[in-house]
């Protein structure tokens, strides 16, 4: 595992000390800590001056609850204010334990009921296509016990019958869901059975996780799986 | 033409290829149902014309997305699958995300009572009013509904376009406004009729001192046209589920001593097959049907 060398990383942990966080989702929250900064950090092409841009890249968090990675992140990137951090989920605050698009800067969508992330994902990945807008990538990230709802699997099916080629899931697993993902090739089976591209990568490993991100295969939609130590 | 010949979604399937033809941001979304009368439209818009199989919490997901990049999705299936179904994606993928579409349902209310409950959907248009701030429009023939579909579309607002096979003998304009289309006394009893509610309504109230108003808009509902027509006696004969529109009316009415009758569609499963017009008289919205309603209420 490499230890993470970009400057801004070590700033997480004091702008997550800032957030009042759910304690409910607190473990959850830190387990998208890696995935969600190597993602802003090495492959979106999204800056706080671009989030108006069709040519971006679109970063869809369906995994809402537990944000707190999330904020701290587009704090760090430039994309909201730090002070924001310190008031989660107040009468006048922006940010809530379930982020609003219509609220916060370079949030692609609001989210926090499960399961609904992948299919605006599918449907913006045809938008831009349809558009001619070839150049963009869509990341949905999901959790492991998110993948639990029926809605997720209309997406994958349909998304790999139709080789939707734009369209990259990461699955933070955690190993939250009740019934787990059990059988030979677990979470990624249940993608790569219906034509996705699949790649399974220690979730704290900076490195991997960045070349699991940009493995994706020009005709196919690309799914990782990031496992991470379970929830407490 | 004989009026049997050409339905609504015939209508729908020929103005919306066209606006496919004609607007690149349309786009539409199928969940199988009328994929094959789109086949022709598919063929030539092959990256706007979207049937993602029978998924329609996906249906709805994909016109999100659509819409958040800047596209104007239709939206097209059964009732019951397109708003009952799908309700939490209406809910949260357009509009907790700020963005709309045009959903357009066919099979209202009993259009497919002989497949029974499984294909029925009278409660369409409250789940809309549960969310707010859709348009809802429930045309009465065919020729209306080129105009309906043509003003949803340069715009990004959340329309509910509601087809049906009931029909009205004749197509009453693109007004959103209500239309007297019958006039009584001033100030005496009006009845509004939504969509093809209208026919079966002139004919129930043949020889009443009664005024009839006629929409194909029931959201937002013409309120101010509704405080310049109405006494102190309102019916509202509405094609969905009964009292739809009651609490709106009488806030619309507050300030006035009023009384209101609404018909429509039963809140109980008949748990019976036969036609649309067998479930017309069960409901009492065939024409008897509603003049003994309507009798009752004013005498």
């Amino acid at each position: 595992m490499t230890a993470p060398t970009t400057t801004g990383y070590v700033d997480l942990d004091g702008l997550l000390r800032r957030l009042t966080g759910d304690e409910k989702h607190s473990a959850s929250a830190h387990s998208t800590l890696d995935v969600v900064w190597v993602l802003y950090d090495r492959v979106l092409r999204v800056t706080p001056e671009s989030v108006d841009d069709p040519e971006r890249d679109r970063f869809l968090l369906s995994k809402g609850h537990g944000p707190a990675a999330y904020y701290a992140v587009l704090a760090v990137k430039g994309f909201i204010p730090e002070a924001w951090l310190d008031d989660l989920a107040g009468p006048e605050s922006r940010l809530g334990h379930h982020p609003d698009r219509l609220l916060v800067p370079g949030v692609e969508i609001s989210s926090g009921s499960l399961g609904h992330g992948l299919g605006l994902g599918v449907g913006t990945a045809l938008g831009l296509r349809a558009q001619g807008i070839t150049q963009p990538r869509v990341y949905v990230l999901l959790g492991d016990a998110e993948l639990d709802e029926g809605a997720n699997h209309e997406a994958i099916a349909y998304a790999g019958a139709t080789d939707l080629p734009n369209l990259t899931a990461i699955v933070l697993d955690n190993q939250s869901a009740t019934h787990g993902w059990p059988g030979p090739g677990g979470i990624a089976s249940r993608f790569t059975v219906n034509g996705w591209t699949a790649a399974t990568v220690d979730g704290r490993d900076h490195d991997a996780i960045h070349a699991a991100l940009t493995a994706h295969q020009p005709d196919q939609p690309h799914v990782v799986a990031a496992v991470v130590d379970p929830r407490k | 033409m004989d009026s049997k010949e050409v339905t609504m979604r015939d209508s729908f399937v020929t103005t919306t290829s066209a606006l496919l033809a004609d607007d690149p941001r349309t786009a539409l979304v199928l969940a199988d149902i009328s994929a094959s009368v789109f086949a022709p439209a598919a063929h030539r818009h092959p990256e706007r014309v979207l049937n993602v199989g029978i998924r329609e919490q996906l249906m709805i997901g994909v016109a999100g997305g659509l819409a958040l990049t800047g596209l104007r999705p239709i939206v097209h299936s059964y009732a019951t699958f397109l708003v009952d179904r799908a309700y939490e994606q209406i809910k949260l993928d357009l509009g907790h995300q700020g963005v709309g579409a045009i959903l357009v349902s066919v099979g209202a209310s009993y259009d497919g009572s002989e497949m029974g409950r499984t294909h029925m959907s009278p409660g369409d248009v409250a789940l809309f009013d549960t969310i707010g701030g859709w348009t809802v429009q429930v045309p009465g023939h065919r020729d209306e509904v080129p105009a309906l579909l043509k003003a949803a579309t340069p715009h990004d607002d959340p329309v509910y376009l509601r087809l049906s096979t009931q029909s009205n003998r004749l197509s009453y304009g693109g007004d959103t406004r209500l239309q007297v289309l019958r006039r009584g006394t001033p100030g005496g009893p009006l009845i509004v009729a939504v969509g093809p509610m209208l026919d079966p309504t002139l004919a129930a109230v043949a020889g009443l001192d009664v005024t009839v108003a006629y929409t194909h808009t029931p959201r937002p509902f013409d309120t101010t046209g509704l405080q310049a027509l109405a006494g102190s006696e309102v019916i509202l004969v509405e094609p969905y589920l009964a009292g739809t529109s009651s609490a709106l009316v009488n806030g619309v009415l507050s300030h006035v001593p009023h009384r209101l009758l609404s018909l429509g569609v039963g809140h109980a499963e008949i748990r019976r097959y036969g036609t649309p017009q067998d479930h017309a008289r069960w409901h009492g919205l065939d024409a008897a049907g509603l003049r003994a309603s309507i009798s009752a209420f004013l005498s």
